[in-house]
């Protein structure tokens, strides 16, 4: 009888790990190194490190290489290795205002104190096929590089940091104030705590930060195509590095520990009357690790569509938008129905006959 | 701290007791789901929210049983794991071998000698004894869930003992089938105080979680919820006066293998003769009876 494996499955599981492996250098081409996917396929690592949530730009590039660049997998890859780390503290809390700005932009006006600064995007290429990348030699490869930069315009050095867009608005009275007297220590932490509902905005934020890009952005889209109210204006979007602080436990003063490259959005969207006040415009923001222009949009259009005191769409229900775009947790459940389930079908097909004998 | 340089070497292989803490988890993790795992021995059957962590493991395939296991575990235990009732189950080894890793824990595929017995989908058909831990691996803890899709209406529903609609849906399920559809994770009330969802083990296996002698802990890592029967606990499957709970029936068939007819069986087509046959689903069982026929 041939049918059932009684034995055997540690070997086929480590045959399969053979054979995924072998996918991986089956080609005569030389490895990749972690060193090029970091610097050459920088998205992809700040994909990984925003929904991995672990800012580790070597390990994030590791984990892409050791993946076959399945990038969910890579980001479980992080988040699991973070498991194994003790919690050392909470770093301080930082306004962006103090970003070191390499692109800000704003489509809600003209000129901004400061200016547009476009900065390293795709946005405005022609998404034409580059075919002299397909051949790009080392030689090739530093020579566009040294081209590149002997052509650069002399331009002013950018200033440390820029005002925020938001704040004008906020000193001219027209966007809706956010309660900001919860203190630090009343910020919630995900990874140590399970998310109840309705969940505090500190929770829904940080989730939103780790969550899938694409998951993210399917809800977003459903709400500002139609099935939701978030017409959003991008009132500023900035790329930059934020500093990263921790308080001295010996001299209780802050001290300077890194900085994290990170992309903000902040969303300006319909008017909202608060009782016997103003109408004032309302605010959606959002933050992720990395260079990820349409997750920290989505992200924003999502901060404000839940918002809603009374959901009507999916992307107005927080518990729908926070439980559902978490791209470890929907992609492990997702597969696991790959498992054997022989047992559960066994019983299933019980009820059934038995239902089908009832009707008979 | 581990140099960024070890990592390209460390292939989870000889290395990893030096880089990985025993049993994987920090220490402090593994004290919270200690804590929420008493929580939830002393409100049976009530689902205690935890900050469930990131496994090596894709989440839905056991990592909440790995939590509750890994947290509990210790250099005596004598562990096993079994997936459909079989310790070869492609998924039980993986997390076997695992643990084996982090640990070096013993492990056995026998029931009685095992301290820490880690299951997806079936209760071992030998009897449990005091002292024994069967962790269940659950995917959807939330035995509301069919009824009610929010989170947090079914949080008030448990609050409330707000059972009505669960009620409701078993008499529409036994007017439009004559039958209750629900196969396996057949909802049970414990301690006669919370609906709980027992993980889909089949209805076969629904019986011995009430009045038993051994500790039942539930982990569902996705859903970051950890719950528990103690033992001689009531629990009692969802049933009617004139509508009774039954298990699974396979009267008339036994296995092919040992010849038993008193275990949950699984239905295999026969790849010559295309007739269907039955073997246990409990493997080790299975065999251990086969060898005590052969003595």
């Amino acid at each position: 009888m041939a049918y059932v494996a009684v034995k055997g499955g540690r070997e086929a599981i480590e045959n399969a790990a053979r054979a995924f492996r072998f996918e991986q250098v089956k080609g005569e081409s030389s490895p990749l190194a972690v060193e090029q996917i970091r610097e050459q396929l920088s998205l992809a690592v700040d994909r990984v490190m925003g929904e991995g949530a672990l800012y580790a730009p070597d390990f994030a590039a590791l984990a892409i290489k050791q993946t076959s660049g399945d990038l969910l997998e890579a980001s479980f890859m992080l988040r699991a290795f973070c498991t194994t780390q003790p919690r050392l503290g909470y770093s301080l809390p930082q306004s962006a205002a103090e970003m070191r700005v390499i692109r800000r932009i704003s489509a809600a006006f003209k000129e901004i104190p400061g200016g547009q600064i476009l900065g390293p995007t795709g946005d405005y290429l022609l998404r034409l096929l580059n075919f002299d990348l397909a051949t790009e030699d080392d030689a090739g490869h530093r020579q566009v590089r040294e081209r590149l930069l002997a052509e650069i315009p002399s331009a002013e050095p950018l200033p440390e940091s820029f005002p925020k867009i938001v704040e004008m608005l906020h000193r001219e009275g027209l966007l809706m104030r956010e309660d900001n007297s919860r203190k630090q220590q009343d910020i919630f932490d995900v990874t140590r705590e399970a998310l109840s509902f309705p969940a505090s905005r500190s929770a829904a934020l940080q989730s939103m930060a780790r969550a899938e890009t694409g998951g993210l952005l399917a809800l977003a889209y459903s709400n500002m195509r139609g099935f939701g109210m978030v017409h959003p204006t991008v009132g500023e979007l900035r790329v930059g590095y934020m500093p990263v602080r921790v308080m001295n436990p010996y001299t209780e003063s802050p001290e300077l520990v890194g900085e994290v490259k990170v992309t903000e959005a902040e969303i300006i969207s319909e008017c909202r009357e608060g009782s016997g006040e103003k109408p004032r415009f309302t605010l959606g923001y959002g933050l992720c690790f990395g260079h990820n222009e349409t997750k920290a949009i989505s992200m924003a259009v999502l901060d404000r569509s839940t918002l809603a005191a009374e959901p009507s769409t999916p992307s107005e229900d927080q518990e729908f938008v926070l439980l559902h775009t978490d791209g470890i947790e929907a992609v492990g459940f997702c597969n696991h129905f790959k498992l054997p389930h022989y047992v559960t079908f066994q019983s299933a097909l019980d009820r059934l006959r038995k239902s089908q004998e009832e009707k008979e | 701290m581990v140099k960024f340089s070890d990592w390209f070497d460390s292939s989870l292989n000889a290395s990893i007791h030096a880089v990985y803490s025993f049993a994987f988890i920090d220490e402090g993790a593994k004290r919270e789901i200690r804590r929420k795992t008493l929580k939830a021995v002393a409100i049976p059957g009530y689902q205690v929210p935890f900050g469930s962590r990131d496994m090596p493991v894709a989440r839905g395939w056991g990592t909440g049983g790995l939590q509750l296991t890994l947290s509990l575990i210790g250099t005596d235990d004598i562990l096993k794991v079994i997936d459909q009732g079989s310790d070869e189950s492609v998924n039980a080894v993986n997390i076997r071998q695992f643990v084996e890793r982090v640990t070096s824990v013993q492990t056995t595929e026998d029931t009685t000698r095992a301290t820490v017995i880690q299951t997806r989908h079936r209760i071992p058909e030998e009897h449990l004894k005091d002292g024994q831990i069967l962790v269940f691996q659950v995917p959807i803890p939330e035995p509301l869930r069919d009824v009610e899709p929010s989170e947090r209406e079914t949080r008030r529903m448990h609050a409330e003992a707000d059972y009505s609609r669960m009620w409701l849906f078993l008499y529409e399920d036994i007017v439009r089938y004559r039958e209750i559809s629900i196969g396996a994770r057949y909802p049970v009330m414990v301690n006669g105080r919370y609906i709980m969802d027992p993980s889909p083990i089949p209805r076969w296996d629904v019986p011995r979680l009430h009045q038993a002698d051994t500790l039942y802990l539930f982990g569902a890592g996705r859903e970051k919820r950890i719950y528990a029967i103690p033992p001689h606990t009531r629990v009692e499957p969802l049933e009617f006066e004139d509508h009774r709970f039954r298990v699974e029936d396979f009267s008339g068939r036994r296995c092919t293998r040992c010849g038993r007819d008193d275990t949950y069986l699984d239905e295999l087509i026969d790849d010559a003769s295309g007739t269907r046959v039955y073997t246990c689903s409990d493997t080790s069982y299975c065999a251990k009876t086969e060898r005590e026929k052969a003595v």
